[in-house]
């Protein structure tokens, strides 16, 4: 009774929050797990079991030409399931848009992080600066990207091919988010801008947690400027690197209202989450749009579930 | 709070009492608006007819207002609802749609694209015919047979058209054309060869927008190479092979030709903003649906370009499908369970009528489904749209929902993606035969 008493008013108190995410978070993430299961590919609703949405979105093979055997792309017999072409392109859009922007906001944020912690005058109105995009939501800015980066030809151009051609840049001049084969990574410029300047501010104050002393010691010891960082300071902000790398690793995969915002429901912009959007709301393929949900999560879970142990391991370490 | 500093006097309550009466309130508060929810569904409301469609701007906003003012005049005890949902053609209309028939809280009528785009709808059990609206009303005498007989599903109706809009235009400047020496192109031959002195002319010679203008391009190229009746038996159940036949191929090869002369940075563009191409005087053709003609003489204030018909901006026939008009048309339905079933009877029936057609037509820049307009009440494309209407044979648009199912439209949205890419024609077309294999049922 008395132990009743203890912990009793706690859990009443908390347990309204986690009914809420038992039956709101955990609840639908089995019941979209259960629809992509279900052969709910049409308009009706069914109930039966079937796992043809997955087998349409894993690489079935590689033809003999190099490229994706595939029902819709070669027009391969119609009743052996092959992998959709457009996951295949979503999926290679992902991964270019990943590492645009995980390596390029990682390495802009860290060089800014590390330029400020040099020393610069009004520190405080670069951190400001540098940290105001973030607070643009990615509809807004995907607006704004998009007249930035006009792939206009000729005497029509706008934004950065604009100023290119102004300062006699001609040559840097290309098609951004319309181009075939880089076009994710144009994508990520905007994310790049916006989240540039958090990682910054991860970084500095990864910068700032290293102790004067440790950086005086190796200074003492004879160590030149860039050795005090390669030795002393890089390895202290290995947890902060893990984190950034986490944070902007679930928002390159979740990405959406960036891309809808630039580039609209078209292919050669699609990415995984678009293609989901489409697939339940325009085709009402509703277990497939559920399993590339589902794939998603599986993709932020690898992420997410590694990060969670360490972060849990080394504060017991504590 | 005026005293913030001292602290509040401890009234004897224990802290677990405290965090129980809290947790009390709180669950409380849970609860409440879902036996909220209860009381309002049984209470007895008054009438009032609940509207859902993506109409919020433009031409056609200002007519669906028309329309609401007509309809509440008429219907003191039961006022219009007007529950719109933005978006260009629908796009985030329709996600809000579904969600809402998941629910089983449909309103009193909604919008969609006449034909195969219901069906969704219809195999889901969502909407209910209205034949017997059409024979009460005679809609069936007024409107082409053929048009009738491209909206019915396995024998029933089930939505009345408000509009009908064309999707086989070709728009041009005159004045480019003139300066250039080059003559409206009436065969496919004459296009490509206007395409061509264009080019040499330094103009863009077709200007084309964002992926969906390309399927637009596309179905008035397939159009015009098949005719209405070959394009017709594409859409049927079992119709895989036809797909895989010359003449599709033949109308591939013209399509990969024109795309040819389009703008390379079509894909970001809008499809006013390649309209505006031409009215600019930078290209010299455009094909778009007639809504082209609301956006390019409407008035400036409302976003538009304001340019005369006939001196600043011409338009005829996709070379090819002179007798065929192209068509798409609004239309709204009549949901199953609608809460006020009546007055939706009574809506559909207003909307099929001629007063309503002649009065929401004008202002949204389309022509009525029936074939008794009155064309005084049309501008100068209209008036000729209106003839075309009455004459011409009749071919279901791809694009915009009258022949295809949303299935079907996104694997070929997804062939025509890769095509736009790849320019390959035999892949191209073994990818149309597969969505046709897969949907054509």
């Amino acid at each position: 009774m008395r132990k009743i008493r203890r912990w009793g008013p706690g859990l009443l108190l908390v347990s309204p929050s986690i009914l809420l995410v038992a039956v709101f978070v955990y609840g639908l993430i089995g019941w979209n797990i259960k629809v992509s299961l279900s052969d709910w590919r049409q308009a009706e609703e069914t109930s039966g079991f079937d796992t043809s949405a997955y087998k349409e979105l894993f690489p079935s093979g590689v033809g003999e030409t190099g490229e994706y055997v595939s029902g819709v792309a070669t027009g391969e017999q119609s009743d052996t399931l092959s992998t959709d072409p457009a996951w295949i392109i979503d999926l290679h859009h992902a991964l270019l848009f990943t590492v645009a922007f995980v390596l390029g906001a990682l390495i802009i944020g860290a060089s800014l992080a590390f330029l400020l912690d040099k020393g610069v005058k009004g520190e405080g109105m670069f951190r400001a600066i540098y940290l105001f995009p973030m607070a643009v939501s990615f509809i807004a800015a995907g607006v704004v990207w998009r007249w930035l980066m006009n792939p206009a030809p000729g005497d029509r151009a706008t934004g950065f091919n604009l100023l290119f051609d102004k300062l006699g840049l001609g040559f840097l001049r290309n098609d951004w988010y319309l181009g075939q084969d880089w076009g994710a990574a144009a994508l990520a410029l905007p994310a790049m801008w916006a989240l540039s300047g958090y990682i910054m501010a991860l970084y500095l104050a990864g910068f700032r947690g290293v102790p004067e002393e440790l950086r005086e010691a190796a200074r003492m010891d004879g160590a030149s400027e860039w050795r005090v960082y390669r030795h002393v300071v890089f390895p202290h902000l290995r947890p902060v690197t893990l984190s950034a790398l986490i944070i902007l690793g679930h928002i390159s995969i979740k990405v959406f209202d960036l891309i809808v915002a630039i580039g609209g429901k078209q292919l050669i912009t699609q990415t995984p989450a678009v293609y989901m959007w489409i697939l339940i709301y325009d085709a009402r393929d509703y277990a497939k749009g559920a399993a590339i949900a589902t794939l998603l999560l599986v993709g932020i879970s690898v992420l997410i579930v590694p990060y969670l142990i360490y972060t849990v391991r080394s504060e017991r370490r504590v | 709070m005026s005293d913030t500093r001292t602290r509040a006097p401890r009234r004897g309550l224990s802290r677990p009492t405290v965090l129980a009466a809290a947790i009390v309130a709180i669950v409380a508060a849970l609860a409440l608006p879902a036996s909220g929810l209860g009381v309002q569904g049984t209470s007895n409301q008054a009438c009032q007819l609940s509207v859902f469609s993506w109409w919020t701007g433009g031409g056609e906003a200002a007519g669906l207002d028309r329309l609401i003012k007509i309809w509440n005049r008429q219907n003191p005890d039961c006022k219009f609802k007007n529950e719109t949902v933005a978006g260009g053609a629908g796009t985030n209309a329709k996600a809000v749609l579904a969600q809402r028939l998941a629910a089983g809280n449909p309103p009193d009528s909604f919008q969609g694209h006449a034909g195969a785009e219901l069906r969704d709808y219809i195999k889901a059990g969502q909407v209910l015919p209205v034949d017997f609206i059409y024979r009460q009303a005679g809609f069936a005498k007024v409107m082409p047979k053929s048009l009738l007989s491209q909206i019915r599903y396995n024998g029933r109706i089930y939505s009345v058209p408000v509009n009908i809009h064309r999707a086989n235009v070709l728009w041009f400047n005159p004045r480019t054309l003139r300066s250039n020496g080059i003559a409206v192109p009436k065969t496919w031959g004459q296009f490509v060869a206007a395409l061509r002195k264009a080019d040499d002319a330094g103009l863009t010679p077709l200007a084309m927008g964002e992926q969906w203008t390309a399927k637009h391009l596309l179905e008035t190229v397939m159009i015009g190479t098949l005719g209405p009746k070959g394009w017709a038996a594409l859409w049927r159940p079992g119709s895989a092979n036809r797909w895989s036949a010359k003449n599709v191929t033949a109308a591939l090869n013209r399509y990969n030709q024109v795309l040819g002369f389009t703008n390379s940075d079509a894909g970001s563009l809008t499809w006013q903003e390649a309209g505006k191409l031409v009215a600019d005087g930078k290209a010299a053709f455009n094909i778009m649906g007639d809504w082209q003609d609301g956006y390019f003489s409407g008035t400036k204030k409302g976003g538009n370009l304001a340019l005369k018909p006939g001196s600043g901006y011409g338009w005829t026939a996709v070379p090819g499908t002179a007798n065929v008009y192209d068509w798409l048309s609004d239309s709204f339905t009549l949901p199953k369970g609608a809460p006020h079933r009546a007055a939706a009877v009574k809506w559909l029936t207003f909307l099929g009528s001629r007063v309503a057609q002649d009065t929401f037509n004008p202002v949204k820049g389309s022509i009525p489904a029936r074939k008794d307009a009155n064309t005084r009440l049309y501008g100068p494309y209209l008036k000729t749209a209106l003839k075309d209407w009455k004459a011409d044979a009749l071919a279901g648009s791809l694009t915009h929902g009258v022949v295809a199912s949303n299935a079907w439209n996104a694997d070929i949205d997804t062939a025509l993606g890769l095509f736009l890419q790849s320019k390959n024609v035999s892949r191209f077309q073994a990818a149309l035969v597969a969505a046709a294999k897969k949907n054509a049922k």
